[in-house]
């Protein structure tokens, strides 16, 4: 008879289902795929399961804390579905269970991107008022970057000598914005390569990249019109494997001995061994990459460098045309602009006001 | 057209992925992962254009008998072996033209694709690698020799970390007392390492982040136009 009545009392505990104490609610600002899971239970329990399941019966996978209390996110979800929570407590080893459902929601916009995006509108506003600027006909200063500078000397030290020039467009692919910088590079110097009929090889890591900068350097040397003198087998691929590629690059610089060598795109551990033994054969070297790690092998190595912003100002240095030029001065926006946000952001936190750095850390998380 | 093209396309594609990074919403969301899929179906493609490249520049050497031959030749060589035994029995789970090779790989130990991957390939990539560490020495050697101020900074602060990444630096300084602390070689290699290093990586990622936003835009107006091999 005392069993039956546990257990009676256990059926109407466990299927006593209160909405009021669990609730799975959309996680606001997002792109639908996470659910929070809020609960409140009426006791401690001693210990709780928890299962999410789509409108199929598929269960995602979730570990849940004991506590009265608590929540959780669910993410990875499809927000076509209406998901069901079940989290059973156990009290004296009799089950409570409570059930919600719940379906995430897409969102318009991603609202701890904001203070990305402001930043983001006011440096391409600045881009975009210089180079107006610049297009009306004001004169900016840009500061000399020795690295292209350097570019027609090393040519000419190439020219003298009867050597080729080696330029490697890093090892990204074309979806790299580095790998991008790096051909609108080469088209200027396949342009003076052109004019001084000096002999360019470009070994190429990916199909797509010898596509492009076959491209880029045909038409540099139509540009000059010397179109006679392009060798298409002059840009090249050479494997996928980094360092396969490596391998062939240090081979052709110890075989060729080119007078000057150009590493300029997306490196990472094979920057070192190929300013290395481009620095034993004595070529002149130039190098540039965003890749904050590889830059010091390079600076130790190479005779110029190129760090971070400077490869990507390159094309625009390069061209001396003002429209390009006057983006150039928008980054110096930036540059202050970003300044000013770090010192403000250090007297604040001085202060005890975090506000600015939660904005912008919203941004980044 | 053949110029203009390419520009209002790189526009308008600009355009929607620096949207579809903002706006979580269908059909933004899924935008940039199905033109990441596209650009792995091109490039899928593009791999035949590289091969070609290969076969053509090497054959050339080759037949021309030029300096070094017999390296190109060892490199189609190897070329052509990966890629018959690979089309014949596949690799890993993937099967061949003469389905998985069982037997094959009962003899070797693996499948051919495979075993030429690991003893002869993986070796070789790994003996390229290893160059690093000469390669470091021999640059870490010029770097340090002491010219002027800075260089005897930069010497100075590499023998400090040096040092301190060791367990010389924890018995040269551990008898220190804990309020000086700071002065024991491995907390001030962390401290170098954790403040003006980080300081100076972070300045760099935020140029390169600017350069990377004015670059972009540059392309997005099209005024950028070198990358499509000319200005005109």
């Amino acid at each position: 008879m005392k069993h039956c009545l546990i257990f009676f009392f256990a059926m109407i505990c466990f299927s006593s289902l209160s909405a009021e104490n669990i609730s799975l609610i959309d996680v606001p600002w997002d792109d639908g795929k996470a659910l929070e899971l809020h609960w409140d239970l009426p006791f401690m329990p001693d210990s709780v399961s928890l299962s999410i399941s789509d409108p199929e019966g598929n269960l995602i996978p979730t570990q849940i804390e004991l506590g009265q209390t608590g929540r959780l996110q669910i993410s990875d979800l499809n927000p076509d579905f209406e998901y069901r929570a079940t989290l059973t407590a156990y009290k004296d080893n009799i089950p409570f269970r409570y059930q919600t459902t719940g379906q995430a929601r897409e969102q318009w916009f991603y609202l701890h991107k904001s203070a990305f995006l402001i930043l983001l509108l006011l440096i391409c506003i600045a881009i975009i008022y210089y180079i107006t600027a610049a297009k009306r006909g004001k004169d900016f200063f840009i500061r000399r970057i020795s690295g292209l500078d350097s570019m027609e000397e090393a040519i000419g030290r190439a020219t003298e000598k009867g050597k080729p020039i080696l330029f490697v467009p890093g090892i990204g692919d074309l979806d790299d914005i580095q790998t991008i910088a790096s051909l609108t590079i080469l088209s200027h110097l396949a342009q003076r390569s052109a004019e001084y009929n000096t002999e360019l090889i470009v070994p190429c890591r990916f199909s797509m990249v010898l596509s492009a900068a076959r491209e880029v350097v045909k038409e540099a040397y139509m540009k000059v019109g010397r179109l006679d003198a392009y060798k298409p087998d002059s840009v090249f691929y050479l494997t996928d494997d980094q360092f396969g590629y490596v391998a062939g690059i240090d081979g052709i610089m110890l075989r060729e001995q080119p007078a000057a060598n150009f590493f300029l795109g997306s490196f990472y551990a094979e920057s070192l061994i190929l300013a290395e033994t481009g620095h034993s054969t004595g070529a002149i070297q130039t190098a540039g990459t965003a890749q904050a790690h590889q830059l010091p092998f390079f600076v130790v190595s190479c005779d110029y460098t190129l760090i971070g912003e400077e490869l990507f100002a390159a094309s625009a240095y390069l061209s001396r045309d003002p429209q390009q030029l006057g983006s150039l001065k928008g980054h110096d926006f930036g540059k202050l602009l970003v300044i000013l946000l770090i010192i403000a952001g250090v007297i604040l936190e001085i202060a005890g006001i975090s506000n600015l750095k939660d904005f912008i850390a919203g941004a980044l998380s | 057209m053949k110029r203009s093209f390419p520009l209002v396309f790189a526009f308008i594609v600009g355009f929607l992925v620096l949207l579809a990074e903002f706006i979580p919403h269908r059909p933004f969301s899924q935008l940039i992962s199905t033109l990441e899929n596209w650009f792995m179906i091109i490039a899928g493609f593009a791999i035949l254009l590289g091969q070609i490249s290969l076969i053509r520049v090497n054959s050339r050497i080759i037949s021309n008998k030029e300096h070094d031959w017999q390296y190109h030749l060892a490199g189609m060589i190897s070329f052509a072996l990966m890629l018959i035994v690979g089309v014949l029995w596949g690799m890993r789970e993937a099967p061949g033209i003469l389905g998985k090779g069982e037997d094959i790989a009962l003899w070797m130990g693996m499948k051919p694709f495979d075993y030429l991957f690991t003893y002869a390939y993986m070796p070789l990539s790994a003996t390229v690698f290893s160059l690093l560490a000469f390669f470091i020495a021999s640059a870490a050697y010029r770097a340090f020799i002491i010219r002027g101020f800075e260089s005897n900074l930069l010497m100075i602060t590499a023998v400090i970390v040096i040092i301190g990444r060791t367990s010389i630096g924890s018995m040269l300084t551990g008898w220190l007392p804990e309020s000086w602390s700071f002065w024991h070689i491995p907390n001030l290699a962390d401290f170098i390492m954790e403040y003006p290093n980080t300081a100076a990586q972070r300045a760099i990622m935020i140029s390169a982040g600017l350069g990377i936003i004015g670059s972009s835009l540059r392309i997005i107006l099209g005024i950028e136009r070198s990358y499509l091999g000319g200005d005109k």
